[in-house]
């Protein structure tokens, strides 16, 4: 543990009973439990694509309305859905860093960021194959899509800044400010479809009330999202270990590691 | 007060100015923020004059013709309130159908009549099988008779 974070869990009253969280926060110690992490979310990640993309095919009925084509909803809504929370947990990490001086943090707010851009992406891809059948436009600049969009430009441009700048501090701070200041989207892109008129439709599953789908469907949907979390927390698990060698590479740990594989 | 302390404040102090400006700045573009009108709106001139905008409500059942060229297309737009006459050259998207969600971009005549370049068929949020549809169906149609007797 490093000494700051050492200070800081002593005097910390709650580090004092019961699980001690700050002695994840170096990564010295959450190299090895990240490597145990992966695997335990990595394989429930490809057998639940399996099943999910099972009942999604071959066992969901076709829409009455939309057809076959519908069927996008099974990789769009959990695409969508994981744009959303990975920019959020990103931003959470960001402002974790900048307010305990926390190394990791920005390591795994890096981590996050192209599976976050990458799930944007794929949402705004099928979502473009999914309008040209339904609506009759591949693009259109409703508030839905239009802040999906500009969602995928702050990853992109975190990410581009991050890279740009060469002391790792101050790339992390850049960052950071950007991850934060971008968060205000997350809850525009959400609530876009209620507080103004969209071609996009309103959410048909929802916190507030009943899932306005047939079971089977949502089902399909469901395990595809919970396919899709446990393929982000694996990929985000194997890249943060990745950052934390190459940002630590002059420590001892890390020495001791490559040592002990040898 | 400790450092992170202060920083802690000065970040959620960040973050609620940023979204006290985005919750200003959003509801004073609310205007330019819509995607489309509702004929209730065209009716009362709130959409623009003399400029391409775009009309969104449901296709009124009944209406949709199609003239002798094969092309042209007429429909109301109705939000159930008010009514708007849309005549549309071109074709359609294959969820286009009466009784359902429609967005169209176009100018509005002098009369009255809106002229419209683009037709966009809108998609509600509710995913269900074709039997569960016809059911649904069959359910509406035997309310109604209830009501009707």
């Amino acid at each position: 543990m490093t000494a700051p974070a050492k200070a800081l869990a002593e005097k910390l009253p709650e580090s004092r009973g019961g699980i001690n969280w700050f002695k994840y926060a170096s990564p010295q110690t959450f190299y090895p439990l990240a490597g145990k992490l992966i695997p335990l979310f990595g394989w429930p990640a490809l057998a639940l694509a399996l099943v999910g993309l099972y009942l999604s095919f071959f066992v969901a009925p076709t829409d009455a309305t939309q057809g076959e084509s519908y069927r996008i909803i099974f990789i769009h809504v959990p695409a969508a859905w994981m744009s959303m929370i990975i920019y959020l947990a990103m931003a959470f990490w960001c402002a974790v860093g900048l307010i305990f001086n926390t190394r990791l943090s920005f390591m795994m707010s890096q981590a996050l960021a192209p599976t976050g851009a990458m799930w944007t992406f794929i949402a705004l891809w099928t979502g473009a194959l999914w309008g040209k059948p339904t609506w009759g436009a591949w693009w259109v600049w409703d508030a839905r899509l239009t802040s999906e969009l500009i969602l995928l430009f702050l990853y992109l441009g975190y990410m581009a800044l991050v890279a740009a700048i060469d002391d790792p501090r101050r790339a992390d701070r850049a960052g950071a400010v950007v991850a934060l200041v971008g968060a205000i989207n997350v809850p525009i892109i959400y609530f876009s479809v209620k507080w103004w008129n969209t071609l996009h439709q309103g959410a048909s599953v929802s916190v507030t009330s009943a899932p306005k789908m047939a079971s089977i469907m949502l089902a399909g949907m469901l395990v595809m999202a919970l396919a899709a979390w446990a393929y982000s927390v694996a990929v985000v698990l194997v890249r943060v270990r990745a950052l934390m060698l190459e940002r630590e590479r002059n420590t001892d740990w890390v020495a001791q590691l490559v040592e002990s594989s040898r | 007060m400790k450092p992170r302390h202060k920083r802690m404040l000065l970040i959620g102090g960040g973050v609620a100015a940023l979204a006290l400006s985005a919750t200003l700045v959003l509801s004073a573009f609310q205007k330019n923020m819509v995607f489309f009108f509702s004929p209730s709106q065209v009716v009362s001139k709130e959409a623009p004059q003399n400029r391409t905008f775009r009309i969104g409500g449901l296709v009124e059942a009944g209406s949709v013709k199609r003239e002798a060229d094969g092309l042209t297309t007429r429909f109301v737009v109705t939000d159930t309130a008010n009514r708007i006459p849309v005549t549309y050259k071109g074709a359609l998207p294959d969820l286009f159908k009466e009784g359902k969600g429609v967005v169209s971009q176009g100018k509005l005549g002098a009369d009255g009549v809106f002229v419209a370049s683009e037709v966009l068929a809108k998609h509600d949020e509710n995913y269900m099988p074709p039997e569960a549809a016809h059911a649904l169906e069959q359910a509406q149609k035997a309310q109604k008779t209830v009501v009707q007797k």
